[in-house]
């Protein structure tokens, strides 16, 4: 009996052994090419330059707070995000509900709605570059409904063009992820509310949005990191050097990348970092404030 | 009687307005299409405008405006003929875009399933932390993460050619043994294989394997890796294949890494080269366009329900 055991317990370690063995890899690849480098550059962000490496404390901080370059770029970009982030998550939302509706052709508009996300947006820039041209197509349709024609790419309403092509290729995604989200609400709650004569508006704040918080949580990360992604679409637009209000983070990395300012990158990187950090946490707790009493 | 109408009238609204908005999305690739099937003289009496100042040329056009057109005057594969067989170029950036795209997606799914297996069986503390660093990992924004790869990339002698000096022994040796060229590539591979996205998604969906298959297949006198051959892979394929698909969009679409990573920009895909393209071949860009969404929009037409399935997958973070 008791050799049986010791026998059972060595044949167990020998199976976790290799479903340990299976993590190697992996873990060692994310640690030569994500985390050590990264401790790496948070080691650069505090000194002076990889040559005398003396310890400046947050001076390369400060430094890239007084850069004009960065606090163009980061402030373009949190405009960005701030205002394409919250559209994207209502209007997906909205797409979901729409569809969960009782209209022909679901399956048929479902797929026009995730097409742009199948489709490279280096493939279609030229036909968004034709409409938004300054005498391009929609500026024919402003001035035949006689106003005045806007050089969108080449003025402050540029943030417009790169929040409906952002909308265009995120919102199919994230409607997906609702649409799956809004069929697992139990149908029996919905019932009784049904019955004790709740109303649409009631249902939906009540016991739908409560349901889809974590949802909503997700699809406010996802497009938050995708919209940091914007930067793809500014740049096959307009490329290295676009107007200023059009100047991402992104853009601001490739030109420190291009003079190997190694200290302004990496305290811009640890910067970051931290902002995403804080956000993220900030959004998990204010989700599970709020989805309490659903969960379980 | 009149509930019943307002709401028909309301149906018939909703409907209207859905597929207004969904043809709004289908728009810009079917004019992408529609244009590429135009002469290349058609092409630049309509748009060509929009680059004369690029050029600085003397063309006159017809008029000052950018016409947008839903269907050419005349039907023609001139375009492609010219993509495809006359201008090597552009197939050259194809094939730079799949020699990316595709191994990165094989290796990224191969090393999920060993990791994923390993992070859902026998699970335990240290490996819900390390599975936490990953989810973190996932999140951080490409500006935040190109600055550690190209430390490494850099030391690696995989952006520039190692310098003895300043890069790691080892890089020496590689250059010995690769050419630059696929060093320069795997500059961008290497970093993207261990991209956790795959990871996570797929250990979520072995998560869910029940126990009790497991268990049956030990008492048939299964092994681990009989049990992650015959069970685990059988079970998780169409979650591959759906995590496969939104592995290579991700990548076919890829600007920032080519950009920062890759100095010879002879070895750009596609998708960089394509806003580069000048003035005087316009004419071929939609049908270049057209050629390089082929390979997406193939796999979206056959596997719609897989890239869906997908997708449900990555939702939430904590299941």
């Amino acid at each position: 009996m008791k050799k049986k055991k010791s026998k059972n317990q060595c044949g167990r370690r020998r199976e976790r052994i290799f479903s340990n063995a299976c993590l190697v890899p992996s873990v060692l690849g994310v640690l030569i090419f994500f985390l050590i480098p990264f401790g790496i550059v948070i080691y650069y962000s505090l000194i002076n330059n990889p040559i005398m490496k003396e310890y400046v404390g947050l001076d390369n901080y400060r430094n890239l707070f007084e850069n004009t370059a960065f606090k163009q770029a980061a402030s373009n970009t949190a405009a960005f995000s701030l205002i394409a982030v919250p559209l994207a998550v209502i209007l997906s939302l909205g797409l979901a509900i729409l569809l969960e509706k009782n209209i022909p052709g679901k399956s048929l508009l479902r797929t026009f709605f995730l097409s742009p996300l199948m489709v490279p947006t280096a493939s279609v820039v030229l036909v968004w570059q034709v409409l938004f041209h300054n005498h391009g197509t929609i500026n024919q349709i402003v001035e035949f409904f006689g106003g005045e024609p806007i050089d969108w790419l080449k003025s402050s309403k540029g943030q417009i063009v790169i929040i409906m092509m952002f909308l265009w290729k995120n919102l199919g995604y994230n409607m997906i992820l609702f649409m799956s989200a809004l069929c697992s609400i139990p149908k029996d709650i919905i019932e009784v509310a049904d019955l004790e004569g709740a109303g649409t508006v009631y249902k939906f704040l009540h016991i739908k949005l409560r349901y889809l918080s974590p949802t909503i949580l997700f699809v406010l990360i996802l497009s938050l990191i995708n919209s940091f992604k914007i930067f793809r679409e500014v740049y096959l637009l307009t490329g290295n050097y676009p107007y200023d209000k059009l100047y991402m983070l992104q853009h601001f990395m490739n030109n420190t990348f291009n003079n190997l300012d190694y200290q302004k990158l990496s305290a811009a990187a640890v910067l970051f970092s931290l902002v995403m950090i804080v956000v993220i946490a900030v959004l998990l707790i204010s989700e599970s404030i709020f989805g309490k009493d659903v969960e379980n | 009687m009149t509930k019943k109408r307002k709401q028909r009238v309301f149906n018939i609204l909703i409907t209207i307005f859905a597929a207004a908005a969904a043809i709004s999305f289908l728009l810009p690739t079917v004019l992408t299409i529609a244009n590429s099937f135009m002469t290349s003289n058609e092409i630049s009496a309509n748009y060509g405008s929009m680059f004369g100042n690029m050029s600085g040329s003397e063309k006159v056009f017809i008029s000052d405006n950018v016409n947008l057109k839903f269907i050419p005057d005349k039907v023609t594969i001139d375009q492609y003929k010219a993509v495809l067989i006359t201008n090597s170029d552009y197939l050259l950036k194809f094939w730079n875009s799949v020699i990316l795209t595709v191994p990165i997606t094989v290796f990224q799914l191969l090393l999920a399933v060993l990791t994923s297996y390993g992070f859902s069986r026998y699970p335990g503390k240290i490996k819900n932390l390390i599975f936490f660093i990953y989810i973190i990992l996932m999140l951080m924004p490409y500006q935040v993460t190109i600055v550690p790869n190209y430390l490494v990339l850099d030391k690696l002698g995989m952006i520039d050619t190692a310098d003895p000096e300043k890069s790691w022994a080892i890089a020496v040796k590689l250059q010995e043994i690769f050419s630059s060229n696929t060093l320069a590539r795997l500059a961008i591979i290497l970093p993207a294989v261990f991209s956790p996205f795959s990871i996570f998604l797929l250990t979520k969906v072995m998560r869910r394997i029940p126990v009790s298959y497991v268990e049956a297949a030990k008492l048939d006198g299964a092994g681990e890796f009989k049990i992650l051959t015959k069970i685990y892979l059988p079970m998780c394929k169409s979650a591959l294949v759906s995590i496969g698909m939104l592995v290579f969009i991700d990548y076919w679409n890829m600007v920032e890494q080519p950009l920062i990573l890759m100095k010879d920009s002879s070895l750009h895909p596609l998708s960089v080269f394509l806003s580069q393209i000048s003035t005087n071949e316009i004419g071929l860009a939609f049908a270049v366009g057209v050629v390089y969404m082929i390979p997406t929009i193939l796999m979206f037409l056959y596997g719609e329900d897989y890239l869906v399935e997908g997708i449900t997958y990555s939702g939430g973070i904590k299941g």
